[in-house]
């Protein structure tokens, strides 16, 4: 018993795990209880966790890209711009404004609008690994004009759209639970077999830690840049397609927008190094977790919503601190002397 | 308390990095005004250490630092520097974007009457500085325009100007030619008239007998003794620093070939037929066989390390062919060269060899899993008894696997990279300088260990700026200029006197 707890404590996601629990404590103990309540309808299962996890998977998926990228030391900040292109070019297909030949087809509209993060991926992994633009410029460029090209496949209008079977996307449920959890599940699941069952996750980190020497070893860090930006995308568009599934349509100036900054903040608050090196995709999940729970949090204190973000600034500040060095030093070296003082 | 030349005392340091990892244990040291200092030792013996904690990048555990009979406690390197203790790191820790003029003034600008920095004076200033150091450059360039030799001279003298008591320099000439090296000693002389205390690290016992008046011996994190340069022969000095009687260690240091009978001709594992790549070498030619230990000898630049940058795949071939037993390869990538056979453990440790946040096992394990292929997964078991294999094979010192390689001292994080390399289980092993920086105990065994290789039939491509050691290793040599083959020697041929012809430009006898 003692030994596994231990092991758990070891783990790069035991942090996050026992703040998330804090959180979710908190909540329960303010609500009386009502937090945790899950009732059934119609066999479906409803509440407040229920929320957290099917608002906060749009999160979740991007934070496990977005780990990848931190291991090396970049950034994809466009991700919010792929939701957008991909939010746009589904529920224009759906409601049938572009390629009419589909008929409204949801397959054909998934597949398309999957693509076409998959081909933004390829681009901005193309200008870091080939061009070798900075990360943060590189898509910087698809963040910019990504929402251009969403609102030029939508006309600049807000596409809205009715089909039963795209809003399954986000408010469908198996077995009780909620779509979206399903496609978390499957997607991380698919990263952390990935990095941990391949060498892909030893080489990432080789590669984050220093390139030049991941190069001398033979690893091939242009393709690895490639592959986990093109990921990157992908999974973007996943998150853009559960979005407009949520809103029940396309809204390019809105979709998204600012996501890239909470999925930094849910890969920083798992205790991933942002100049590169060791990460942990479990652990940036449940960041992503925290962040969501925060927001769900501040509303149902019935605070301000402007609070959230205030919140998370303050989030932020006790994550740099409880990683810097210097700040360490300086409470130990206070708590040192004080035990002299009492010492003495 | 402190006698009328003493400059620098330290009592009693002592420092641990975590439970496991002593660095210094009880140390002592001083210097004195207008001395130059040696401090030695082998690599993990607690040097790195004892200045970091002098200069404030460490904090010390426990003991006492007086400078001119004052208790300091430097925090940072800033503080250090505002008490007098000034550092020069092998590495440069200048900006190499700024001009050289504000790298000596960085942090104390002058400022005219507008509160702006007065660039008129900052350059007549550093121009004025450098002419008294004999170093006659553009203040206004880039540091990065200059030579590693002219930046730190630039360091030194913006340490001079600072007014430094104690000048720290931290194994200043690994990268110096010889020239250069005279120069930076007549510098030091200069400082050491003027007063200066100045202490000096280096591996190289030559510089320590040319130019210094005591010696500072650690090891282990222990202090082992102080002693007048002049009154501690060379080889009791080694003694000290390696804690074995020099019985054994001239037996480490002898290592020899056996007789020449015992060599014949073996096949060729690689042969380069007129290969060039854009910028660097041109034309050239090169067999290399199975089972000996082929030296290239030339000074910095002269193509050494670019040519085993081509054999590796890292720089482009552009012209001319490969052959890999006798038949055509293309080395386009590390990868390519990796797959037939080929290895090679980079010239500068820290930035092309070790992935420092990573453990050991991993960085051993790492070109073998290249090699395998990323679908191939290493089983945690396989790797664990791998690492297990190689540092018991190579003597590396750890306190275990899950180390991070960074902890390691020098000599031992080569170990690591050899080890790397050895795991792939190659046929033609380069070594672009394996032994700098490494303390001689540890350079004995790296050179063993090649000797030892190329006795069981590998190929061996050994490249170093100290003529000893290939003298000593190599079988054959071939010497390099302006990044062409100029000469060659074989076996009897190879003397340092033919290899100095050869590279002073005289033909190859």
């Amino acid at each position: 018993m003692r030994e596994t707890w231990n092991r758990l404590s070891e783990k790069q996601y035991f942090r996050p795990l026992i703040i998330f629990i804090i959180i979710l404590l908190f909540n329960g103990i303010v609500s009386k209880g009502d937090f945790f309540t899950l009732s059934i309808v119609d066999g479906h299962l409803y509440g407040r966790i229920i929320d957290i996890v099917r608002n906060g998977s749009k999160l979740m998926i991007l934070a496990g890209g977005m780990t990848m990228i931190l291991a090396t030391g970049g950034t994809d900040i466009s991700v919010g711009s792929i939701m957008a292109i991909s939010g746009a070019i589904a529920c224009s297909i759906v409601n049938g404004n572009i390629f009419p030949s589909f008929n409204g087809n949801v397959a054909a509209a998934i597949i398309l609008a999957i693509l076409a993060g998959t081909v933004s991926g390829i681009w901005n992994g193309f200008l870091v690994a080939k061009i070798k633009i900075q990360p943060i410029v590189a898509t910087m460029i698809l963040m910019v004009a990504g929402r251009g090209i969403a609102q030029l496949i939508t006309r600049g209008k807000i596409v809205t759209i009715t089909s039963e079977t795209y809003y399954f996307i986000n408010g469908g449920y198996i077995c009780g639970l909620p779509f979206p959890l399903f496609i978390v599940l499957f997607l991380v699941g698919f990263l952390v077999l990935f990095t941990g069952r391949t060498a892909f996750g030893l080489f990432l980190e080789s590669v984050g830690c220093n390139p030049t020497a991941s190069k001398y070893v033979g690893i091939k860090v242009d393709r690895m840049l490639l592959a986990i930006y093109t990921l990157s995308g992908a999974f973007a568009a996943v998150a853009g397609l559960i979005e407009s599934a949520g809103i029940k349509g396309a809204d390019c100036n809105n979709a998204g927008l600012g996501i890239e900054m909470d999925a930094i903040l849910a890969v920083a608050i798992g205790g991933t190094n942002l100049m590169g090196g060791r990460f942990s995709i479990p652990a940036s999940v449940i960041g992503a977790l925290i962040v969501q729970s925060i927001t769900t949090t501040v509303l149902a204190l019935g605070v301000p919503a402007a609070y959230i973000r205030v919140l998370k600034a303050l989030l932020i500040i006790i994550i740099c601190l409880s990683q810097s060095k210097q700040f360490k030093d300086l409470v130990i070296k206070r708590k040192m002397i004080n035990r002299k003082v009492v010492g003495s | 308390m402190s006698a009328g030349n003493q400059l620098l005392t330290v009592r009693n340091i002592s420092k641990a990095f975590g439970k496991a990892v002593i660095a210094l244990a009880d140390v002592q040291f001083d210097l004195n005004r207008g001395e130059i200092h040696a401090l030695l030792g082998e690599n993990g013996a607690g040097k790195s250490t004892l200045i970091k904690v002098l200069t404030g990048v460490e904090n010390k555990d426990q003991g006492i630092i007086e400078l001119d009979g004052r208790q300091i406690n430097p925090r940072s390197t800033q503080e250090a520097q505002n008490e007098g203790i000034s550092t020069v790191y092998q590495e440069v820790n200048l900006c190499p974007n700024l001009s050289v003029a504000e790298n000596i003034y960085i942090g104390r600008e002058p400022r005219n009457r507008f509160g702006t920095i007065n660039w008129k004076k900052i350059n007549a200033d550093a121009r004025e500085l450098l002419d008294k150091f004999d170093l006659h450059i553009n203040v206004t360039k880039n540091l990065d325009h200059y030579s590693v030799a002219i930046q730190q001279m630039v360091a030194i003298a913006r340490a001079s100007d600072i007014d430094a008591k104690v000048l720290i320099l931290d194994e200043p000439t690994s990268s110096l030619s010889s020239a250069e090296v005279d120069k930076l000693f007549q510098i030091m002389r200069k400082l050491r008239e003027e007063g200066m205390g100045i202490v000096f690290v280096t591996h190289f016992l030559d510089q320590v007998y040319e130019v210094t008046d005591r010696i500072t011996v650690l090891r282990n994190g222990k202090y082992v003794g102080t002693y007048l340069t002049k009154e501690l022969p060379r080889v009791e000095l080694v003694g000290k620093m390696i804690g074995k009687d020099y019985a054994g260690l001239k037996e480490a240091m002898n290592a020899k070939w056996p007789e020449e009978t015992e060599r014949q001709e073996k096949e060729t594992f690689i042969k380069l037929v007129n290969v060039s790549s854009p910028g660097t070498v041109k034309g050239f030619e090169l067999t290399v066989k199975m089972g000996e230990v082929l030296g290239f000898s030339g000074l910095l630049g002269s193509g050494r390390s670019e040519t085993a940058k081509v054999l590796f795949g890292i720089d482009p071939i552009s012209e001319g062919e490969v052959k890999v037993k006798n038949e055509m390869a293309h080395l386009h990538s590390p990868l390519d060269a990796i797959r037939n056979g080929i290895a090679f453990c980079p010239e500068n440790r820290k930035t092309e060899g070790i992935i420092g946040e990573l453990s050991i096992w991993e960085n051993i394990i790492l070109a073998l899993q290249v090699k395998r292929g990323i679908f191939h997964k290493i089983s945690r078991k396989e790797a664990e008894g791998l690492a297990k294999e190689y540092i018991e094979k190579l003597q590396i010192k750890t306190p275990g696997t899950e180390q991070l390689i960074k902890n390691l001292s020098g000599g031992n994080q080569q170990k690591v990279i050899l080890a790397r390399w050895l795991a792939t289980d190659p046929e033609f092993l380069m070594l672009d300088e394996p032994t700098r920086g490494i303390d001689i105990g540890t350079k004995a065994e790296i050179q063993k260990i090649v000797m030892d290789l190329a006795g069981r039939g590998m190929a061996v491509l050994f490249i170093s700026s100290e003529i000893d050691e290939m003298l000593r290793c190599c079988t054959r040599m071939i010497v390099l200029r302006d990044m062409k083959q100029v000469g060659e020697l074989n076996g009897k041929e190879i003397s340092e006197e033919a290899i100095m012809r050869i590279m002073a430009g005289g033909e190859a006898s």
